[in-house]
């Protein structure tokens, strides 16, 4: 994975240092809080209900060992013991204080971590596949980009202001394991017709309070003028979009304002000046410094033997382990959606013995996906007994990955200011309903996304089933949506109607589901069925018994 | 309100001119829409003329007349309002402008570098702001990913260049 | 129907750490169950203005008064953001104001 040269490091250390000068300035009166918050926010801090809430980066969900033995120690030392993956592949920790926050970051820095742009209207953390570099189905290891990008877009002087947040993920296999096209800027490896590897660059996703899936900017961007390509999309948005409606600021709105084609024009026009000046230009050899740092582990010669195990281990290897490129290894998900525990919450406990396990097991690193689970990209096939068994030690080896109770959860009214109502305890209670493993498989692949608020942190619209919090005069209630999805067939989920209480939310979601396991063809899934019936009849059970107690 | 001119306090040469208001005998700044009606008669003047541009409004607007002005001033309505670093680029890379881009209205400290790096070459701060913090904001990083109008060098490059 | 009066209390988010706090008697105190509870809105929004000292004295953030309602002879907040405000999150019984054994349990179960 990439390492800091003396140039990163300084820059994290002096970006620190600034930090620490704005936290004094704001405890000595300096900065009023309306001057402050914009300057913490990009710095992944956030005032929430019962503290502060601190935000650290997890580049393109890439961690080592020394990194997750760090977040342990800080969320041992500064917060509650433990932390909360989210879908953006970050760590938050809920539990952070102010004055503590410049010796946190300090303690990052000593091992190639930080907040930059965790928050704020700004680049943010950019996303990638979390099999990156292990699956067999992409073109190239999206990484390398990754690492570009975020290089390019720390501290770029034209772009900490913008409208709104920006989200860039970058895609390199068929199947979209990133929710690609539902960021702000989605961008795909690709090769054209001669063979050559380029880019293909997307613009205004987004979820939120008016959902979009992204639009196609240019089919194929040479590799040189990838960053040209960026910056442009970049300046026209930050010269264009409106200023004076906080819900029509993000790039989805202004391409489908001005529409797609006005948005190629502008950043055509863009894009030949910046290409001309050349100040961009990626060259070659940057790139393959860059890419020498991802250049995949020595893979022994292994029997490609799957090993096999007891019952428990037999049910983990159904959905937790996936195919890897080299033979001998596999990809293994390690769930953080144990039966009615947060999903995403890590105890510093857990985060050390991981941080052990990759140590014993020759891992380098682990990938935080965004639906909030662990994943080991590179594990040798006959360890993962070994590994499953120390997996179920910990708690951490729920066979669910994919299943109905891999679900994704924001944080909700249990942490977050912005909550309109409570999502972690929708999702324990939904798990639980449908715990026993059988039914789990019987139900097959059903990706449920609950979101406390309009923001969609939790995904909702890209669920096959999502719900989304709603604030009914200080009491919480629950929209269902269905049909979403965040995979290559990206789709907006639908409001099915009315909002059910906390209390009925779980009998609705089971009624729906019981309602596509009559009706499915053939091996069909929830989405394909719903795709196939529509609404209709999935509404009218799930209110069936609102209907019977009105009369 | 104080201006800082290549790192310095110095005296501001130009008025700021209210839209209602009589032009004095020297230089003066008037804005986007005065001077979209006055056009000839500001620009028949014998005296150095500025324009302020609020937020929205782009420097392109000004086509070629954008070399008749020694100043531009480009306006922060609020800080959060970020239009201003596009401008001022574009001002630079894209309209050739070499005469002054200065900023006015509310910035915080923490944007003073990313105005320089852009193309700001002038600040309008409050009242009492001490110069050493303006050198100090400039200070804070030392290097830089990104090119810009400043023409510093990137950290790629400086990876590039051969060290002792 | 008699209107019945609303009841407020004042709270705010500590500067330095973001806990949560309470108005008692112009000063800032840990816990719900030590708030002032004003019956009268003119007592209320005179406590709201005085508390605007502590913003400008950096101790607080955002103060703002919030709905209460006397029930069994209990104040108790309204809306389901003040009730896990002020016990700590639902979903982690251990950790927040909750936790410490003097508080009363908190019915914030769904
Ligand atoms: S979706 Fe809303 S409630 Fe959930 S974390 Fe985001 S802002 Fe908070």
């Amino acid at each position: 994975m990439y390492r800091y040269d003396e140039f990163d490091a300084q820059f994290v250390k002096e970006r620190v240092s600034q930090f620490r000068y704005q936290v004094e300035r704001r405890l000595a009166g300096e900065l009023t809080e309306d001057e402050f918050k914009p300057l913490r926010l990009m710095n992944g801090l956030y005032l929430q209900l019962h503290a502060y809430m601190l935000r650290i980066a997890v580049p393109y969900g890439t961690l080592n060992a020394k990194q997750m033995r760090m977040l342990a120690h800080i969320a041992r030392k500064y917060d509650k013991g433990y932390g909360h993956f989210t879908t953006r592949t970050n760590m938050q920790f809920h539990w952070i204080k102010l004055v503590d926050v410049p010796d946190i970051l300090e303690e990052l820095a000593s091992v190639e971590m930080h907040c930059i742009q965790t928050s704020g209207n700004c680049i943010r953390n950019v996303t990638a596949d979390h099999f990156a570099g292990a699956t067999d189905e992409e073109i190239e290891d999206p990484r390398p980009l990754c690492e570009i990008i975020r290089q390019w877009s720390s501290l770029h002087p034209e772009f900490v202001f913008l409208a709104r947040k920006f989200k860039i993920a970058v895609g390199a296999t068929p199947h979209d394991r990133a929710a690609l096209l539902w960021h702000d800027m989605p961008v795909e490896i690709v090769k054209n017709e001669a063979g050559e590897v380029g880019y293909r660059v997307y613009a205004g996703g987004g979820m939120g309070r008016t959902p979009y899936i992204a639009l196609l900017m240019k089919d194929f961007v040479k590799r040189e003028d990838i960053l040209a390509y960026l910056e442009a999309v970049l300046r026209v948005y930050n010269q264009d979009s409106r200023r004076d409606n906080i819900h029509k600021q993000r790039i989805k709105i202004l391409v489908n304002t001005i529409g797609q084609e006005e948005m190629q024009r502008r950043i055509e026009r863009e894009f030949e000046e910046i290409k001309a000046s050349g100040s961009l230009q990626l060259p070659q050899e940057e790139l393959d410094r860059i890419k020498a740092y991802f250049a995949p582990p020595k893979f022994e010669t292994l029997d490609d033997e799957m090993p096999i195990g007891s019952y428990d281990f037999e049910n983990w290897k159904k959905t937790n382990i996936h195919k890897h490129r080299a033979p001998g290894y596999a990809i293994a998900t390690i769930s953080l959606k144990a039966i009615g525990q947060t999903p995403g919450d890590i105890s510093h406990v857990q985060m050390d013995a991981l941080a052990d396990l990759m140590d014993q097991f020759g891992i380098d690193e682990i990938r935080v996906s965004h639906e909030q689970n662990l994943v080991l990209p590179h594990a040798r096939k006959r360890d993962l007994p070994a590994i499953f068994a120390r997996l179920q030690k910990l708690d951490l080896a729920t066979p669910n990955s994919g299943l109905i109770t891999d679900i994704i959860a924001c944080p909700g009214l249990d942490y977050c200011d912005l909550a309109n109502a409570r999502s972690i305890p929708i999702a324990k209670d939904i798990a639980r309903r449908f715990e026993n493993l059988d039914r789990q498989h019987d139900i097959g692949e059903l990706k449920i996304k609950i979101s406390g608020c309009i923001n969609a942190c939790g995904h909702h619209h890209a669920g096959h089933i999502g719900i989304l919090g709603v604030d009914k005069k200080g009491v919480e209630y629950y929209q269902i949506l269905l049909g979403g999805s965040g995979a290559e067939d990206a789709t907006v989920g639908n409001i099915m109607g009315p909002g059910f209480s906390a209390h009925d939310i779980g009998p609705a979601v089971e009624r729906v589901v019981d309602t596509y396991v009559k009706l499915r063809q053939n091996g069909e899934r929830f989405l394909d069925t719903y795709r196939r019936v529509g609404m209709e009849p999935f509404k009218n059970m799930a209110y069936l018994e609102q209907m019977y107690a009105a009369h | 309100m104080p201006l800082i001119k290549d790192s310095a306090f110095v005296q501001d040469a130009f008025v700021t001119v209210a839209d209602d208001a009589a032009l004095p005998g020297g230089a003066a700044i008037v804005s986007l829409a005065r001077f979209q009606k006055e056009r000839d008669a500001l620009l028949a003047r014998n005296a150095p003329l500025g324009i302020q541009l609020k937020a929205p409004e782009n420097p392109e607007l000004l086509g070629e007349d954008v070399q008749r002005f020694s100043v531009i001033v480009l306006e922060f309505p609020a800080f959060r309002d970020g239009r201003a670093f596009s401008w001022a680029r574009m001002l630079r890379e894209r309209l050739n402008f070499t005469g002054e881009i200065r900023g006015a209205g509310h910035f915080l400290y923490d944007q003073i570098a990313y105005m320089k790096r852009v193309g700001f070459d002038a600040w309008n701060v409050a009242e009492g702001f001490p110069l050493e913090q303006f050198h100090r904001a400039l200070t804070e990083i030392t290097n830089v990913y990104q090119p810009s109008a400043d023409g510093k060098k990137t950290i790629r490059e400086l990876r590039a260049t051969p060290r002792p | 129907m008699a209107a019945t009066p609303a009841l407020q209390v004042l709270t705010s988010n500590r500067l330095r750490d973001g806990a949560v706090v309470y108005w008692q008697a112009g000063a800032w105190v840990e816990y719900f169950k030590d708030a002032d509870v004003f019956h009268d809105k003119p007592l209320a929004d005179a406590a709201l203005a005085a508390a605007m000292v502590f913003v400008k004295d950096r101790v607080v953030v955002n103060p703002y008064l919030f709905a209460v309602r006397e029930e069994a002879g209990q104040i108790r907040a309204v809306e389901q953001r003040e009730i896990i405000r002020c016990a700590g999150p639902s979903v982690r019984r251990d950790l927040g104001k909750q936790a410490k054994p003097s508080m009363e349990a908190f019915d914030v179960s769904i």
